[in-house]
């Protein structure tokens, strides 16, 4: 029972961070209809940014966070505008070459300025872990849970409670409607990519620390965040939350009580079923997509 | 002369021409192949080794090189992928026409760049890898300084007394390092009387062992023999210390970097003991005192970080095995060096270096046996706990 317990506890934490990753790619997805292949490359440069602030230039491990969701909402903003916008209107194959050109560059330019080797970045939290009992979590990981937590509270707000919000829901919904009624669609578009790309910065920024960055980091990240988009349906927030946590959730208690060797496996094997029972995913609109 | 027949001799002269030129410009080195992980999960090993390639190289070449003329290291990057490291030899062989090669870091990598030696019949010194498959799977192009996971085990029989273990658990990376690493240890501590629990696995990308460490955290084990690469067992140790674990923590294969671990894991790396084959925190407790200060030295004077000198020794010892055996064939030909190889005999900075044979009768491989370590960090040092 503890040993479920502390499963348990693991997998909120982790799902916490992959609902991150999912957000932001079922945002570009769903509101610009792009597949966006360099979500794991944001992932890393966000990773990246917080080495570059709290270790080469020795500034505040917070400062860093921010530093990096900022960078990564700034790059964002710039692929939207020189990759993206002279693409306006071509089909969703064009995009995503165009996304998969993108990753490889990002991917490769990291190698060549950070070089191979992994970095790891202390963090100004204790090393012991809290102990509650018999479940122990470490500070750092129990930070990255509220930051994430946070962040998918305010995108949530942003969302559905905001003016801008909204314009990206009837932009969504349809754009040229929207277009007519004085959205400024091409601002829409700028600020989807910039907040999905800061949102998979974010992610990399808070797990950075976690574990060690290195320029393959966004790999696995990517492939997570397209499952965790597809389990959820494609273009749902609620879903993408929800499926962060169900990969999360596969992954853990697959590889505590199946086969650890298998743990990467569970989470596809869950995607499998779903697509075969409900193949617009957990929570996707009727009218999906793609 | 026919116009046709002026241009297939003119092309002959050309073709011919060309291949004294290329030859004269391929003769003025002698080319050695680095099949190394640069990038990917293996990426920091690689990388030291590689560095250590590099003096060695230096030094040979400082002291006027090999049958007179300069060594050339080919360095290529396998990128941790076995695809990469035989497609890396191939390039290595074939475009380069490297004489010998050294290689490939990982077992995995090592196994599938082995085929590619019987198909061109070239030899490879290999450097790291720790599977037994590799020396007993009947290639006799393989040369092998590190120890096999088998011998590590069988050395490992003299130390796990002294560690106190009655019962482990083991946490391996899921490729043929790691789930050779478990067969063998756990054949040796079964033979002692250990008890072996559980034996949970990690992919080689994989960030987040919590799930397998908490699940070793529940059961009634002491030890848990950890097989890895230093990268995934920096976030083993961190992970373990975070889920509260006080079992010993043991680690093989050679590749744990206890300095770069100390530097990553902190706190977290304290306690936890290592298996290694060079011990560059003692000089005077190695085989040969003079070479380890010198490679030391010189791995300082080209500002690399002390932490790599536990993995990049292998480099250094591969290379210098190579020219042993050059000199020996008294030409850079594949066939004269794998003959010389088998008469190699000079003392390495991690033991004797002279290959015995292993393997199926005709085919056999070479296998040298270098020293053993065990060493454990305590306050963030490390020390010297059995050899």
């Amino acid at each position: 029972m503890t040993e479920f317990l502390q499963h348990i506890i693991d997998m909120v934490i982790l799902g916490s961070t992959y609902a991150l990753l999912g957000i932001g790619l079922t945002l570009i997805f769903g509101i610009m209809n792009v597949v966006n292949f360099a979500h794991g490359e944001l992932y890393s440069f966000g990773a990246y940014i917080v080495y570059l602030v709290a270790v080469l230039l020795g500034l505040n491990f917070f400062l860093a966070l921010i530093v990096a969701v900022v960078a990564g909402f700034i790059l964002g903003a710039l692929i939207e505008f020189v990759l993206l916008r002279p693409m306006r209107g071509a089909d969703i194959d064009t995009t995503m070459l165009i996304m998969i050109g993108a990753m490889i560059v990002m991917q490769n330019g990291e190698q060549f300025v950070w070089g191979g080797v992994a970095k790891s970045v202390p963090t100004p939290f204790p090393e012991l872990p809290l102990v509650i009992g018999p479940f122990s979590v470490s500070w750092l990981r129990l930070f990255v849970l509220c930051a994430a937590s946070v962040l998918i509270a305010l995108s949530y707000y942003l969302i559905n409670r905001t003016k801008l919000g909204k314009a990206m829901r009837a932009t969504f919904q349809d754009q040229d409607t929207a277009s007519l009624m004085g959205v400024n669609i091409q601002f829409i578009y700028m600020a989807t990519f910039a907040m999905g790309s800061s949102l998979a910065a974010a992610a990399g920024a808070l797990l950075g620390p976690v574990y060690v960055i290195s320029p393959q980091m966004g790999n696995l990240a990517s492939l997570k965040a397209f499952a965790i988009v597809i389990l959820g349906g494609l273009g749902s927030i609620g879903g993408a939350t929800i499926g962060g946590f169900v990969l999360a959730f596969a992954e853990e208690l697959g590889a505590g009580y199946i086969s650890s060797g298998y743990r990467d496996a569970m989470g596809f094997l869950l995607i499998i079923a779903v697509l075969l029972f409900k193949p617009t995913g957990l929570l996707a609109r009727s009218e999906r997509i793609g | 002369m026919s116009r046709g027949r002026a241009l297939f001799y003119g092309g002959v002269t050309a073709a011919v021409l060309s291949t004294i030129v290329s030859g004269n410009a391929f003769a003025q080195t002698i080319k050695i192949g680095v099949n190394e992980p640069l990038t990917g999960p293996f990426a920091a090993s690689g990388t030291y080794v590689v560095n250590g390639a590099k003096i060695a190289a230096d030094e040979i070449n400082a002291k006027g090189g090999l049958l007179g003329k300069k060594v050339e290291l080919v360095i290529e990057d396998n990128k941790s992928n076995p695809t990469e490291a035989a497609a890396v030899a191939e390039k290595l062989i074939t475009e380069d026409k490297v004489p010998v090669m050294m290689g490939a870091w990982g077992s995995s990598l090592t196994l599938a760049v082995m085929p590619k030696l019987m198909q061109y019949k070239v030899p490879m010194v290999v450097e790291t890898s720790s599977s037994s498959k590799i020396t007993t799977s009947g290639n006799p192009y393989i040369f092998r300084i590190s120890p096999p996971s088998s011998v590590e085990a069988d050395a490992f029989r003299s130390i796990a007394p002294k560690i106190g273990i009655k019962k482990a658990d083991f946490l391996v990376i899921n490729n043929d390092w790691g789930r050779g690493s478990a067969d063998d240890f756990g054949k040796v501590m079964k033979s002692m009387g250990i008890q072996v629990g559980l034996v949970e696995i990690m992919d080689q990308a994989a960030q987040d062992m919590t799930a397998q460490l908490a699940k070793i955290k529940a059961t009634d084990s002491d030890t848990i023999m950890v097989t890895t690469a230093v990268e995934q067992l920096t976030l083993v140790l961190k992970q373990a210390a975070a889920l509260g674990i006080t079992k010993k923590i043991v680690t093989t294969g050679g590749s744990q970097n206890p300095d770069q671990l100390i530097a990553q894991a902190g706190a977290a790396a304290n306690g936890s003991m290592h298996l290694t084959t060079f011990a560059p925190w003692y000089p005077d407790k190695t085989p040969d005192p003079k070479a380890t200060e010198y490679f030391l030295s010189e791995w300082k004077k080209h500002g690399f970080s002390f932490a790599g000198a536990t993995e990049s020794f292998r480099g250094y010892d591969g290379i210098r095995t190579i020219a042993h055996a050059i000199q020996g064939a008294g030409k850079a030909e594949p066939d004269a060096i794998t003959q010389a190889l088998w008469k190699t005999d000079f003392t390495g900075l991690n033991g004797p270096i002279k290959f015995q044979k292993q393997g199926p009768a005709g085919r056999e491989s070479g296998q040298s046996i270098p020293n053993l370590y065990l060493i454990k960090i305590e306050g963030g040092k490390v020390v010297l706990a059995e050899s």
